[in-house]
């Protein structure tokens, strides 16, 4: 029986406060806005940015708040977050703009139920765990997204930096892969090598793939696939450093390569390179000790 | 009217070599007439090579596969060996996945490098003989 009444006294309460927030919206909201602009949270918004984007944290907080639902904050907080990530807002901007809003939602209650402190006690109750919902899944949200970019970011530099193609010699081009080659990164090397034949106007490349631990049939025809556009292009591709198990999976699997040159390791594709391309390398004096003396 | 239309391809007589600069995408028409007009002057001007350099081509049919490779086939006929230079990188491998094939047709990278190989053939032609 007792309760049901605070039951009851709870929800009658929560009606108040959203009737509240929706009356004084408004004036809370310019408050809000007000307080923002002097604590400098609102740089690089424009005029009419702030009035949209505050009505819509207003109404959004204000539904949370009498559905008891975080769905609306979810959606959002994460429309937001990415919005700001664009905008290159401070994490200190959207984190301080949502800390501000609960100030004044706060101090609106306190100014509402001055000297009822039951009725203050019993808003606070309601008002403050909802209050606290929604800040943190802005803050959630919004490092994610942020950390999403920045994974993204570091994803793109490993994969341009997986992938060098050096050059040795005149005509001569270097293609050490190291890790297990996915689809997109075999594309990826593919057009990385194509490309920088025609730039550096190489007539033979050297893939070694010593570093690759397995390969697929989906790769290995894809390698097949980039000898033969190299060829369109009137450059050679060795492959050299095939490791005995990739040697059989290929055999396997069927993957006819016996169109393309194979050799045991780099070296061997190098001489082979300098052999194709007329050059011809000869042991003169070591000199190594006269540097190191 | 159907003169606007008609595209037509410069081939350019040098030495014992034509060249044949494609500059714009071609209909199957093109195609044809450049095939007519090389297999008629290779055979005037006593050719030894001829070049196509299809740089500005960003696309390749399997239509223009076949003529290049019919041209190539035909002037071998006629005396000349036929080197195709200048395929993009992205247009090469778009060929691969299509499975266009130039057959044993020659490439190379660039005119440079093509006439650096006929060089190389034409001699190798004349030890050969002597």
């Amino acid at each position: 029986m007792a309760k049901k009444t605070i039951g009851e006294s709870r929800e009658k309460m929560l009606k108040e406060l959203v009737k509240h927030f929706r009356e004084s919206r408004e004036l809370l909201r310019r408050e809000w806005v007000k307080q923002m602009t002097a604590k400098g949270l609102l740089g690089g918004l424009k005029a009419d940015e702030i009035e949209n984007e505050s009505a819509r944290i207003y109404d959004t907080c204000v539904n949370c708040l009498e559905t008891g639902k975080y769905e609306d904050a979810q959606t959002y907080a994460g429309s937001v977050a990415e919005r700001a990530v664009l905008r290159n807002m401070t994490t200190e901007q959207v984190i301080g703009g949502f800390l501000t809003l609960r100030d004044v939602y706060g101090r609106s209650l306190f100014m509402r139920y001055q000297g009822k402190a039951a009725q203050l006690n019993l808003a606070l109750s309601i008002y403050e765990p909802v209050a606290n919902g929604i800040l943190t899944i802005v803050a959630m949200a919004y490092i994610k997204s942020k950390e999403m970019v920045v994974i993204q970011q570091q994803q793109e530099a490993i994969r341009e930096l997986s992938t060098p193609v050096l050059q040795v010699r005149e005509g001569l081009l270097i293609l050490p892969i190291i890790g297990m080659i996915d689809t997109q990164r075999a594309r990826q090397l593919t057009e990385q090598l194509l490309s920088a034949i025609r730039a550096k106007r190489a007539k033979i490349a050297v893939l070694d793939i010593t570093g690759v631990p397995t390969i697929d049939s989906k790769v290995a025809n894809h390698l097949l696939q980039t000898v033969t556009a190299a060829r369109l292009m009137g450059a050679n591709i060795l492959v050299t450093g095939l490791s005995p198990q990739i040697a059989q999976t290929i055999v396997s699997i069927g993957v006819d390569l016996s169109k393309v040159t194979t050799l045991a390791d780099l070296q061997s594709g190098i001489d082979e390179a300098d052999k194709l391309l007329g050059y011809k390398v000869t042991k003169g004096e070591q000199i190594v000790s006269k540097i190191e003396g | 009217m159907s003169e606007v239309n008609v595209m037509e391809v410069p081939i350019l007589k040098q030495g014992q070599y034509l060249i044949v600069s494609i500059q714009s995408a071609l209909t199957d028409a093109d195609f044809l007439r450049l095939r007519d007009n090389l297999a008629e002057q290779a055979g005037r001007y006593r050719t030894r090579g001829v070049i196509i350099d299809i740089t500005a081509l960003d696309v390749m049919d399997s239509f223009a596969c076949r003529t290049l490779r019919s041209i190539a086939h035909i002037l071998r006929l006629r005396g000349a060996e036929t080197i195709i230079v200048g395929i993009q990188p992205d247009v090469a491998f778009a060929m691969v996945q299509l499975g266009l094939t130039l057959g044993d047709v020659t490439t190379a990278l660039d005119l440079d490098e093509g006439l650096a190989i006929l060089r190389q053939k034409i001699k190798g032609d004349r030890t050969n003989g002597v």
